[in-house]
């Protein structure tokens, strides 16, 4: 395994190269929405504002669910499921969130912990096949390369070839996550192309995530203890600052090799 | 699940002595330490529905519990479990949990394959 030791990356081969300007987002001005990400829990965490801002508008949103999330360590806290039962646990979970967020749920199956061991054009073809079933004017998937979880890494990848093969006239706008330290995600990918402000719907973000009880139950508890304000830790902090504000996206050309491609 | 109790867990592990069963074996840090502040890298590593007989096997321990299972040819290992249960499907599931209730680790056996693949039961 190459990991692209001691070769700083400047210009990352999937941002496009104009990324200094950081514009208002709007997701009312979509036809509709598909989230494509691999666990119940990720679309509200990356997404949940924007999904509840863009059902208040009335915009059709969908979230293709990768997986069941089945391999998760979170149990409850304490635990009150298990590895066998939590798979149905976290579906259910989702459609309560998603009951919040007004977005409709459906699941490609895959396993957990294992979609970048799939071929990634047959799981392309999947999320190709909601695409045109659907005709969503955007969709949001993990940056390849920037989302931290290999699973998040191998459907951002598989959704952007989803889109690199639909005619240029029948592709959506592919708007992609990445998960890091704010600092270290500036310095690799610039300033982020599309700001969603979601403070309106902060309370359905937090709402829909309370919702994910097995894996957020702990969070909650911790803040909880130390107050969202006083605990001092990056998630919180992140929290605290970004994620009941504004959920930020990079457009990506599909055209373009993710950073999968580059580094193969 | 609830705490290990080393007597109800070897009458399992008796029980099952000699035929054939699916094993799920797993160990977790999860797939975000590289968030924390150390930035450590994830190790995780699982087996699932590896068909397999047991011509020994045995609880040991005073808690986090040892399993061992002998095979005809080698063996299954785990430390570090905690907690278990029999579920409806006469699964045994026997887990570590952290402080935080975590999966750190699991060594499950069932007399048929684990659930996997699509759909809502």
């Amino acid at each position: 395994m190459s990991r692209d030791a001691g070769s700083p990356v400047t210009t990352p081969p999937a941002a496009s190269a104009a990324a200094t300007v950081t514009r208002p987002y709007d997701p009312a001005e979509e036809r509709g929405i598909l989230v494509v990400l691999p666990h119940p829990d990720d679309e509200s965490f990356a997404a949940g504002g924007t999904l509840a801002r863009a059902a208040a508008a009335g915009v059709k949103t969908t979230y293709l669910c990768g997986t069941y999330g089945d391999m998760g360590r979170r149990m409850g806290r304490p635990a009150f499921t298990n590895r066998e039962a939590l798979r149905d646990v976290r579906t259910a979970e989702l459609k309560d969130a998603c009951q919040v967020l007004g977005c409709d749920v459906r699941f490609m199956g895959l396993r957990d912990k294992c979609i970048e061991f799939e071929d990634p054009e047959a799981v392309a073809a999947k999320v190709r096949e909601a695409i045109e079933e659907l005709r969503p004017s955007a969709v949001v998937t993990f940056y390849p390369g920037h989302g931290v979880h290999p699973d998040h890494d191998a459907l951002g990848h598989a959704t952007v070839l989803a889109v690199r093969g639909l005619a240029a006239g029948e592709r959506p706008r592919l708007l992609a996550v990445a998960i890091g330290e704010r600092d270290e995600l500036l310095s690799a990918l610039g300033q982020p192309h599309l700001e969603c402000d979601i403070t309106a719907f902060a309370d359905r973000k937090l709402d829909a995530l309370r919702a994910h009880r097995s894996q957020t139950e702990a969070m909650f508890a911790h803040w909880d203890e130390q107050g969202i304000d006083g605990a001092e830790d990056a998630q919180s902090k992140a929290f605290r600052d970004e994620f009941v504000t504004r959920e930020r996206y990079y457009v990506l050309d599909p055209d373009v090799p993710t950073l999968l491609e580059a580094r193969a | 699940m609830r705490p290990i109790d080393r007597v109800s867990v070897q009458a399992e592990l008796d029980r099952r002595l000699g035929q054939p069963h699916y094993l799920h074996l797993e160990t977790t840090t999860g797939s975000y330490t590289k968030l924390g502040p150390e930035k450590k890298s994830p190790v995780i590593a699982f087996v699932r529905n590896a068909l397999l007989t047991y011509e020994r096997g045995t609880v040991t321990g005073d808690g986090p519990y040892r399993v061992g299972l002998k095979l005809d040819q080698g063996w299954v290992y785990a430390d570090g479990l905690t907690d278990f249960e029999v579920n409806e499907r006469d699964e045994l599931l026997l887990a570590g949990l952290d402080c935080e209730g975590q999966l750190t680790m699991a060594l499950q056996l069932s007399p048929n394959p684990f659930r996997e693949g699509e759909g809502d039961r």
